[in-house]
């Protein structure tokens, strides 16, 4: 049965993990993530799941390593400072690849930054702030409704990869209500977690299980040696990169000037969009959902009939992204915030502004 | 009355996948952990044991062992571990740890464990300095011991001192049993093996954050021959650190620490 409830985006991660199975939370209070924290604190308890209030970021993640070391599905959520806490662990969780999510509800940066909203965390979400080479995947919704539906994609996908995945929302998506169908969303079949840790007595085979976030440094059957780690690990990236990209396209066909834009700040830019085409100017509107693995090529094979202009609710992180890909690309930051105040959106009027100046 | 092997070790060891065991001559880590699996082979624990440990020489100690265990990053292990038991709900989860892994970078998820009063047994394994990294001061590191960061000996205005982690963990009303124990005569091997299986115990009946201290030897660190070692510390690592039961308590005063109802 379909249930709808209008709520706001951090109670919203909540059901669409409770929908995806998710059996432990371990959560430290941060805004603007709290409710989500709060919703965890309520919800898990009664239904016989964990909920740990941890003393630090820190704490989340081993925590998180923890739990998804005997194979349940888990996830933490925190917003940037605590960010920058879970690093360490989010580079250990991919070494030993162990799947579970983290939801980054983003606030204004660099350090302790504002509590209001902003898309600050783009690079260090995307890159990987950890020790060494990894990847999350990064799954970036632009209402309630995705972000429900993106927490329960995103355990799945990190199931299917063992990696930790992403997904980032923002201020605004966090604190803002909206309608929502609950409802368990079905990706398809994966395979046991036979890797997970239970004790000995408990295997089939009756053999151990080790777990360790030093693959590569400790020799172990299935990777003698660090290169034969790393081997594995590169074809996991591609296969990510291969099957994992997700975007959507609107009037890009015959557009001159094509938007790219993710989250929150996406919704903002496809009324510009739309603003745009009344007055006859042909604009589209590109909006990465996976923002690692980015959607190079979709950019890349547009750029041939089109120039780029970026919008997002920072000081220009994907903007690096989508130059990758294309030629000519404008940008539009949070330096251009409607009002001149600290809490002033990106509104469609000042894109629209953009828009005409770089048509 | 106590089961002595006479010969060989403990079953539950296991063939490295390394190309040697890691461990230096006299290291006393391998008989802490001797003590340990024999224990967990006594009484019937190990097949739904999980090990946890952090980053060091201890850290190679669950390759070698026939038993599921979890490495996570350094000074973590209590915050894993708590993640384990309090999901998997049956098993023995204990951490094996050094004293820079449990109260150095890991000194607040020690604490914040105790504080919770999870229900796992840490187990530090106290060798005065950093093994792996080259034998550099730890939190236990005596006054005047020098090491390669203390290389004048420790002194206690500049490098503070040491810390007296099993009487500390006592303290905390979250915390069933602390003990200090060593490796280092066959009487005491059988003393921290009973430690141990009294930890394990508490931990099983659910009484609360169970804590063994074992203190062993790292002769090449301290640059002593192994027995000198050894009398290094039967003089002045016993006299700083004396060994000991700091708590003990039954399981009717755990019950006395429930939390109140609430009502509401």
């Amino acid at each position: 049965m379909v249930q709808r409830l209008l709520l706001q985006g951090n109670e919203a991660a909540g059901w669409g993990a409770l929908a995806a199975g998710c059996g432990a939370f371990f959560g430290y209070p941060i805004t603007p993530q709290n409710e989500l924290t709060e919703w965890f604190a309520r919800e898990f308890p009664p239904r016989g799941k964990v909920f740990v209030q941890s003393q630090s970021e820190t704490a989340s993640i081993n925590m998180l390593y923890g739990a998804a070391a005997t194979g349940v599905r888990a996830m933490t959520s925190t917003s940037s400072p605590g960010w920058g806490l879970m690093q360490e662990g989010m580079s250990n969780l991919a070494n030993a690849e162990l799947p579970c999510v983290v939801v980054l509800v983003s606030r204004g940066g660099p350090g302790v930054g504002t509590t209001r909203h902003s898309q600050m965390d783009y690079t260090s979400a995307t890159r990987g702030g950890g020790g060494g080479g990894y990847r999350n995947i990064v799954l970036a919704p632009w209402s309630v409704q995705e972000l429900h539906d993106h927490v329960q994609l995103a355990f799945y996908l990190a199931d299917k990869y063992r990696n930790p995945t992403v997904v980032l929302s923002d201020a605004i998506l966090g604190q803002m209500a909206e309608p929502l169908e609950v409802k368990a969303l079905d990706f398809g079949s994966l395979p046991p977690k036979d890797w997970a840790v239970k004790g000995i007595t408990r295997h089939q085979d009756g053999q151990r299980r080790g777990l360790s976030a030093g693959q590569g440094f400790f020799p172990s059957p299935q990777y003698p040696t660090y290169l034969d780690f790393m081997s594995a690990f590169d074809r996991k990236l591609k296969a990510m990169r291969a099957s994992e990209v997700r975007y959507e396209a609107h009037c890009v066909e015959d557009a001159r000037l094509i938007l790219v834009a993710f989250g929150s700040t996406a919704r903002m830019a496809l009324e510009a969009t739309q603003a745009a085409r009344e007055r006859g100017m042909k604009v589209g509107l590109v909006r990465p959902i996976s923002l690692w693995p980015f959607p190079y090529e979709a950019i890349r094979k547009l750029c041939k009939s089109a120039k780029f202009l970026v919008v997002e609710d920072n000081l220009g992180q994907m903007l690096e992204d989508v130059e990758m890909a294309a030629g000519e690309v404008h940008f539009l930051g949070m330096l251009a915030r409607h009002e001149p105040r600290e809490q002033g959106m990106v509104f469609p009027d000042k894109v629209l502004e953009k828009i005409e100046e770089v048509y | 009355m106590e089961k002595v092997r006479v010969t060989g070790g403990s079953p539950l060891w296991t063939r490295p996948e390394f190309a040697t065991i890691p461990f230096c001559p006299g290291c006393q880590e391998p008989v802490a952990s001797e003590a340990l699996l024999q224990v967990l082979e006594e009484t019937g624990l190990v097949g739904e044991a999980i090990a946890v440990v952090g980053i060091g020489c201890n850290s190679f100690l669950p390759f070698l062992w026939k038993m599921d265990f979890v490495m996570a990053a350094h000074g973590r292990p209590p915050d894993v571990a708590t993640a384990v038991k309090r999901i998997l709900k049956y098993p023995l989860v204990f951490t094996v740890q050094g004293d820079g892994d449990c109260f150095a970078i890991g000194a607040g998820s020690t604490v914040s464990a105790a504080i919770r009063g999870e229900k796992i047994t840490i187990i530090m394994l106290n060798n005065n300095n950093y093994g792996t990294t080259g034998g550099q001061m730890s939190p236990t590191t005596l006054l005047g011991q020098k090491t390669s960061t203390t290389a004048l000996g420790r002194g206690g205005n500049e490098e503070g001192f040491p810390a007296h982690v099993a009487e500390t963990m006592a303290t905390f009303k979250g915390v069933c049993y602390s003990a200090r124990t060593a490796v280092n005569d066959p009487a005491s091997f059988q003393r921290t093996k009973r430690c141990l299986r009294t930890a394990f115990q508490m931990q099983m009946e659910g009484l609360g954050l169970s804590f063994v201290e074992i203190i062993v030897a790292c002769p090449p660190n301290r640059r002593l021959s192994p027995l000198e070692t050894i009398k290094w510390i039967d003089d002045e690592v016993l006299a700083e650190f004396p060994l000991g039961e700091f708590k003990n308590v039954g399981r009717e005063e755990m019950e006395d620490r429930e939390p109140v109802e609430v009502k509401g």
